[in-house]
This record gives structure tokens, C-alpha cells and sequence, in this order.
């Protein structure tokens, strides 16, 4: 199993710190240092450093960019600020989700993150769908997060200025001299930055923020349990190709001019679902006892019939419980409904409950 | 009073014809915070290798068996109410369940502790 793990370049910085090492997108990525309960509540009260490496970063560049991209994505891009980003989904033919990602508008072109096991296929299907661009990988990059309410008081002190970024803003930054790409977002839904940074320099950097008492390492299992409260879907768990963007409650990612023009692959079905409804829809659940419901349980109704299934699931640190999402029939996904789920035989009684199931902590514009 | 280990990391107790079963340190540093535990009910008939209780981290949840056949007589209830003494005292106030062995003759395929901790940390 070992030998089959890429590294990257922060691999035997997270060994030498006490992290717990598994494969994941092909790489060896921490899954823990010190325990994922730990880390997840230390990320939601100061600031936590992950390393997100793995991750797929592409610069794309090419005549009419925006207007391309937009072919493919439903997201808002020919409109979007210098140093503006916004998470948007890749989609097929079908109005299936290839990926989500999030794209940054940079000078002439887009810096698109897309999720690591995915990022091959993504680039693949980019050079296929639009020859005219090009699509750069920017493998010799690393990218750190760094989240938590405290995040801002731990960088603005290496990187002085990106206090003034406000959530989904992002610009260049010099720290310790290495150039650095910052933007204020991240998938935990706390407050917090992604640093995208020369490989060569990432133990250096990842160094200096763990120098400060405000930070703490977190692995990957602590990533998952935070994006999971947050509300936030996973790709290849909560998302897929066969999943579109209306029945993932994604339809905020598709915005008012491409709801009115369409123009995206897939339009032609999504259009349709935004009018109609889709058969099926993410919900989050919460469970009665403590006893977590993971993915893959089935949800049944009041006759036995499975009516969907669950597609994360786990027991959340902050709120003591366990939580979870789910597809579930349109006519099944208003908050308060009540669900069976089935686990290994055995039933639970859930609710169908809003999200985010703890409050995102983003700081917008106007809000400070 | 004798201990034993199975390769699936429980550990079992024996005193008399009774033994007490639950996972060792190394099982529950593999599965990290513990949030939830089931222990089977008291009157069960658990044959060896038989799934007996559950055991579940943030992350996974795991299955623990019977290391060998007997009744149960006694489920751990403090495990239930705080499942995190898997965590603190796994191999002490952290036990699952406590049976009446049917057959004492199938400790006799279980490691005893010093090769149970050589081989597990090899692990």
C-alpha cells in the first residue's frame, strides 16, 4: 500500500509532526496528528493548517476564456473581478457534475482548484471539450489551508494585508520573501485563507505558521467532519456525474444570467429541474442517539421502500451528534421531515434538518 | 487470572470459567476518538468469531467478535453513557462485555500478552 503513495512535498513534514499517513487521491496525505476530535474543535475556535496539496491547481489562459469556460460551467465568469473567485461546477453532457471546484479570476486567465482525484480526469475533459484554451497544471505548487476565526490574526502577521481580503477575495502576497497566491475562503466554513505556494517553499511556510500558538496541524479526517457540519458536499461521496446541480442543492452556484441565457452543457435539463423541481435532492440529517449513520445506509419510508440513500455521514464534534447527508424524494427534503435510515440491518430514526448544521463564519464585505 | 489476544485486537480476562472482553491500546489507537460503543445484552450466545458489539471513531465504525463461545452475563454500561474510556482505559474500565466461557479450550489458540504487543507492533 505504501509504496503504491505518491509524496508530496510536505510528506515527511506532516511525518516528523506525528501525522497519521493513509493513501488518499493517490497520495499519502495525514489522516490525524494528535486526533481528529481535537482538531476539528481547535479549527473551530483558532486556526488550524492543512495541507490540501493534493488538490489539482490549473491556471487556464486562451481568447475568450471566460466565455469558453462558461460552456461548461454554469457559474457567473465573464462578469467576475480580478482576484473575485467563485465555487462552480464542472458539468457534462447530461447537466451531470464532472467536479466542483472553485475559479479565480487572475489577470488574463482563471486559477482553477479542482479536487485531487478528480484532476486528471478534469484537465482530460478541459482539453477535450475546449482545444482553444490552455490548460496549464500547476503540479510543482503546493497549497496550504489555513482556517479557523484566528486565521486572519495568524497570517496577517506573515503576510501583512490580507486582513482587508473579505471571503471569496483573493490576491498576491510576498511571505518570507516566497510569492504567494492568497484567497480568503476554504471548505470548513470558518473564516480562513488558501495559500497556493512553490512546493519548494512549502515546509518552509507551513514552518512559520506552526510557529505560532494560534495554529495547530489538522489531517484530513478533521477536513472531512468540518465540510461535513459546514454543509458542504463532497465530490465522490455527496456529488457525482450522474448528480446535477439542482437535485445537489447546488442551484446557488448557477447564476441569475445563466439561469435566464442557459448555455452551459446540460442547460437544457438543469433549466428544466429549476422550474420543476428534480426527483431527488441533498438534505442533511441529524440522528436520534449517538450512534453514527454513514454512507452508503439506506433511507426508507413509512412502508420499507428505500427512497434514497445516505451519502455522508459521521458524528460531528461540535454539535455531539450524529449527522449526515443524504438524496431523499423531492417530496421527502422540507426540514422536520422525519427518515428511517437503515444501517447494517439495524433502523434509526433522523430528521431532515437545514444546513449548515453549525453557522459558516465567513467574513463578508460590509460585515466587520 | 490469565489474558489473551486475538488478531482482531480484542483481549479477554479470565477468571474461573468467566472472562471479560474488550479492545486493546492498540485497537483503539488505530480507530482514534471513540463516540460510540454497543455491548451485547446480558443472557447472548456468542460463538467464536462471532460479531458481539460495535465500536465506532469519528471516522469508522468497526466490529468486535467474540474471542471465544460463552453466554454473556454482563454488558458494560459506562461505555455506552461516556464510550471515550475505550480511549483513556481500553484495557481496564473500558471492557465491553464479561461471558461464561463454554469451552475453555479455545483460549488455547489465542496469543498471550508478550506475543499479542510483539506482533501488533509490528503492525
Amino acid at each position: 500500500m505504501a509504496d503504491d503513495m505518491l509524496t508530496l512535498p510536505l510528506d515527511r513534514w506532516h511525518r516528523d509532526r506525528g501525522g497519521r499517513m493513509v493513501p488518499f487521491a493517490g497520495y499519502g496525505m495525514p489522516v490525524q496528528y494528535e486526533g481528529i476530535m481535537a482538531e476539528h474543535l481547535w479549527v473551530r475556535q483558532s486556526a488550524g493548517l492543512f495541507d490540501v496539496s493534493h488538490m489539482g491547481q490549473l491556471l487556464i489562459t486562451g481568447d475568450d476564456v471566460a466565455a469558453a469556460l462558461e460552456t461548461l460551467l454554469p457559474g457567473e465568469l465573464a462578469a467576475l473581478g480580478d482576484g473575485r473567485l467563485r465555487y462552480s461546477l464542472l458539468l457534462n453532457d447530461a447537466g451531470g457534475i464532472v467536479d466542483d471546484l472553485m475559479a479565480t479570476r487572475q489577470g488574463d486567465g482563471f486559477y482553477v482548484v479542482v479536487n485531487g482525484a478528480t484532476k486528471h480526469g478534469d484537465i482530460a475533459y478541459l482539453r477535450d471539450k475546449l482545444p482553444g484554451l490552455k490548460i496549464d497544471y500547476l503540479e510543482e505548487r503546493a497549497l496550504l489551508a489555513l482556517q479557523g476565526p484566528k486565521a486572519v490574526e495568524a497570517l496577517e502577521k506573515l503576510a501583512p494585508g490580507v486582513s482587508a481580503l473579505v471571503f471569496m477575495q483573493a490576491g498576491r502576497f510576498a511571505i518570507h520573501g516566497v510569492d504567494a497566491w492568497i484567497s480568503r475562503s476554504g471548505y470548513t466554513g470558518e473564516d480562513g485563507f488558501e495559500i497556493s505556494l512553490p512546493g519548494t517553499a512549502a515546509e518552509q511556510i507551513a514552518e512559520a505558521l506552526l510557529a505560532d500558538p494560534l495554529v495547530k496541524p489538522i489531517g484530513l479526517g478533521a477536513r472531512d467532519s468540518l465540510r461535513l457540519e459546514a454543509g458542504l458536499p463532497l465530490y465522490g461521496h455527496d456529488l457525482d456525474e450522474q448528480t446535477t446541480p439542482v437535485a445537489a442543492d447546488l442551484t446557488f452556484a448557477i447564476n441569475k444570467r445563466r439561469k435566464e441565457q442557459g448555455g452551459f452543457v446540460g442547460a437544457e435539463r438543469i433549466l428544466g429541474e429549476l422550474k420543476d423541481g428534480a426527483i431527488t435532492k441533498r438534505v442533511g440529517f441529524t440522528v436520534e442517539g449517538r450512534q453514527p449513520v454513514r454512507e452508503g445506509a439506506r433511507v426508507l419510508d413509512g412502508e420499507g421502500n428505500e427512497v434514497g440513500k445516505v451519502t455522508s455521514g459521521g458524528f460531528s464534534p461540535s454539535l455531539q451528534q450524529p449527522i449526515g447527508m443524504a438524496y431523499v424524494a423531492t417530496a421527502l427534503a422540507t426540514a422536520g421531515t422525519a427518515l428511517t435510515l437503515e444501517q447494517r440491518g439495524k433502523l434509526f430514526a433522523a430528521t431532515v434538518t437545514a444546513m449548515p448544521f453549525v453557522p459558516h463564519n465567513y467574513v463578508r464585505k460590509g460585515a466587520r | 487470572m490469565s489474558l489473551y489476544f486475538t488478531k482482531e485486537h480484542e483481549w479477554i480476562r479470565v477468571e474461573g470459567d468467566t472472562a471479560t472482553v474488550g479492545i486493546s491500546d492498540h485497537a483503539q489507537q488505530a480507530l482514534g476518538d471513540i463516540v460510540f460503543a454497543e455491548a451485547p445484552e446480558a443472557g447472548r450466545q456468542l460463538k467464536k468469531g462471532q460479531e458481539a458489539a460495535v465500536v465506532e471513531s469519528v471516522k469508522a465504525a468497526s466490529d468486535v467478535y467474540a474471542p471465544v463461545s460463552g453466554e454473556v452475563v454482563e454488558a458494560n454500561g459506562a461505555i455506552a453513557d461516556e464510550p471515550a474510556l475505550i480511549n483513556t482505559d481500553p484495557e481496564g474500565e473500558g471492557w465491553f462485555f464479561k461471558l461464561k466461557l463454554a469451552d475453555p479450550a479455545e483460549l488455547d489458540g489465542l496469543m498471550d500478552e508478550s506475543a499479542y504487543r510483539e506482533w501488533s507492533a509490528t503492525l
